[in-house]
């Protein structure tokens, strides 16, 4: 056997080649003069991609460490409330806020995450569902912050003091360097030992303590690191919108994510993102159609989940796959 | 006392009324080949993961190279040189033969928490892990996913993935069970070559495998060591042949 045998595995394929495509893809759509540069299209796609951020950051728990956080999107909303509660206070300034959210996201997640790793499968789902109905709650009742209703942000955060964010195509690249930034950071860590470790917990946690692991350093790790990043997509959507509530952190917005991580397929980093695109896409058009596009879109789901397995990217590899034989 | 490398104390694990292993204690002795025999629910599996830490006891302790390691968790027993193989071959299947080794060359091999760089391109731990293989005879199957390895190709693998971890003592818990003649006595002259570099602690069944591999042979029935000897003192032991071959025989 040669050294130099590339090991064959589930990092080595051409997921890198389809992430290269459809990143520039995104970055050439602001390009298409047609589209007007603050048009629909521009919003939409900025909306995916910061849905993207949050799904691919819960990917990295629950695709590469079996861990079925029902509660993700709270720190989506932590992210976000971040921005408002600090806006509220007159700091704007985006590295500020995201400083904040960051370090704020990863200390829920530190608390919660030590909770919730002490239990297991269905336990592990509903703890994590409790603690983000908890922090659901709280924003509910922050009535200085709008409580039930929200609170309207007066303007995008600044960049030195700079109002660039008001322009909706820096916005955009904005957003796409963060999620360029995430993919990859994700990409680098799941490969790395530590990413070694948690896919190994994920198929055999016994074994990974048999030769001296202690799983739950590292799952705790990956939660805090999934948190931190979620929370930083809520620093995005905040922005986006202008505006902060409670819905970000509804347990409803939680299984969303998890659809999206689902319908692109889960332990692949790039499926999180198809699964936003066409989750929302779908979503969008459905709306257009019928007020009822829930009743279509739930059995379109079930029937990706049952024929495509490995979700929408496992579909598009097996299918551009089939021409190398 | 100094060649005694693993000393179990009066170890003792009930479930409810039902008293599995009761005031169990051995020494044993370093590099030498130690079989636990016994029939079926004598409590050689549940003393297994007593030792190893998977199953905390109710009281007696461990003692490896004279530190009592009672109280630590699986892992921090296998960091401290105890590694163990499971009678369900427990592996990785997901993920590359050298990998499976591989990782277990990581665990004791610097700090896990990197997040740069790929852990399957470090040449160490695969130069390592490959000398594992080759030892175990696995050297030709290292890129093949673990999982389409064959059930007596597993278990090889499971002791490549033990010796990896620079193991003081192996516990080897039934690594024949489940297996045809020919893959069986593969992995019988695997333990073979073995015996000697290592100190081994083998759980198994097979009365042929234990008599011609053991150095000495404990026989453990319901939950008691009743004899330790060498093969042909368990051998001519009347109690022994009353308790454990005489059902064998009527079986």
């Amino acid at each position: 056997m040669s050294g130099a045998h590339p090991t064959a595995g589930p990092l080595r394929d051409r997921r890198p080649r389809l992430a290269g495509l459809i990143l520039a893809g995104l970055a050439t759509l602001p390009l298409l003069g047609a589209l007007g540069a603050d048009s629909y299209v521009l919003l939409l796609v900025t909306r995916v991609m910061i849905f993207a951020v949050a799904a691919i950051s819960l990917d990295l728990i629950l695709g590469y460490g079996a861990m079925v956080s029902f509660g993700h999107a709270a720190f989506m909303g932590i992210g976000a409330y971040a921005v408002g509660i600090l806006a509220t206070h007159g700091i704007e300034d985006l590295l500020a806020q995201a400083g904040v959210a960051i370090l704020v996201s990863a200390g829920f997640a530190a608390l919660t995450g030590a909770v919730s790793l002490r239990t297991k499968g269905v336990h592990f789902i509903m703890i994590t569902l409790a603690f983000g109905q908890m922090a659901f709650f709280l924003a509910v009742s922050l009535a200085a912050y709008g409580g039930d209703d929200g609170l309207t942000i007066a303007r995008r955060s600044t960049v030195l003091g700079a109002e660039w964010l008001g322009n909706a195509t820096i916005f955009y690249y904005l957003v796409l360097a963060v999620l360029a930034a995430t993919l990859l950071a994700c990409r680098a860590l799941v490969a790395a030992r530590f990413g070694r470790v948690l896919r190994g917990t994920r198929e055999n946690p016994v074994r990974m303590q048999a030769i001296g692991f202690e799983p739950f350093r590292y799952q705790l790790t990956a939660y805090v690191i999934s948190g931190a990043i979620c929370g930083l997509s809520g620093v995005l959507i905040a922005n986006q919108t202008n505006f902060i509530s409670p819905a970000y952190m509804a347990w409803q917005r939680s299984g969303e994510l998890i659809v999206m991580v689902v319908l692109g397929g889960m332990g692949t980093l790039i499926g999180p993102l198809i699964g936003a695109l066409a989750y929302l896409l779908i979503e969008e058009w459905l709306a257009g159609i019928t007020e009822h596009w829930k009743m279509i879109f739930g059995p379109l789901l079930i029937l990706v989940v049952l024929h495509a397995r490995g979700g929408l990217v496992g579909a598009i590899t097996r299918i551009t796959g089939g021409r190398h034989g | 006392m100094a060649e005694d490398i693993l000393i179990l104390d009066r170890l003792r694990k009930a479930y409810g009324g039902l008293v599995v292993t009761e005031d169990v204690s051995l020494a044993i002795r370093r590099d030498e080949l130690h079989a636990v025999i016994g029939p079926n629910g004598a409590g050689k599996t549940t003393l297994i993961h007593q030792i190893s830490g998977l199953t905390p006891s109710d009281s007696g302790r461990v003692l490896l190279d004279g530190a009592d390691i009672t109280a630590l968790s699986l892992a921090a027993r296998t960091r401290r040189g105890l590694a163990r193989s499971f009678q369900i071959t427990s592996i990785l299947p997901g993920f590359p033969v050298l990998e499976n080794v591989a990782l277990a060359v990581q665990a004791r091999a610097g700090s896990s928490f990197r997040f740069l760089g790929t852990a399957a391109d470090e040449p160490a731990l695969n130069a390592e892990a490959r000398a594992m293989l080759d030892i175990v005879g696995l050297g030709a199957r290292a890129d093949l996913p673990a999982g389409l390895l064959s059930h007596g190709e597993k278990r090889q693998l499971e002791l490549a993935i033990s010796l990896a971890t620079r193991p003081r003592i192996l516990l080897l818990d039934e690594p024949l069970a489940g297996m045809g003649h020919e893959e069986g006595q593969a992995i019988v002259a695997l333990l073979r070559r073995l015996r000697g570099r290592y100190t081994i602690l083998l759980v198994e069944h097979d009365m042929d495998a234990v008599f011609s591999l053991a150095d000495r042979i404990s026989v453990l029935v319901s939950g008691r060591v009743i004899a330790t000897g060498a093969p042909a003192e368990i051998r001519a032991n009347p109690a022994v042949r009353a308790a454990y071959l005489g059902e064998e025989e009527a079986a």
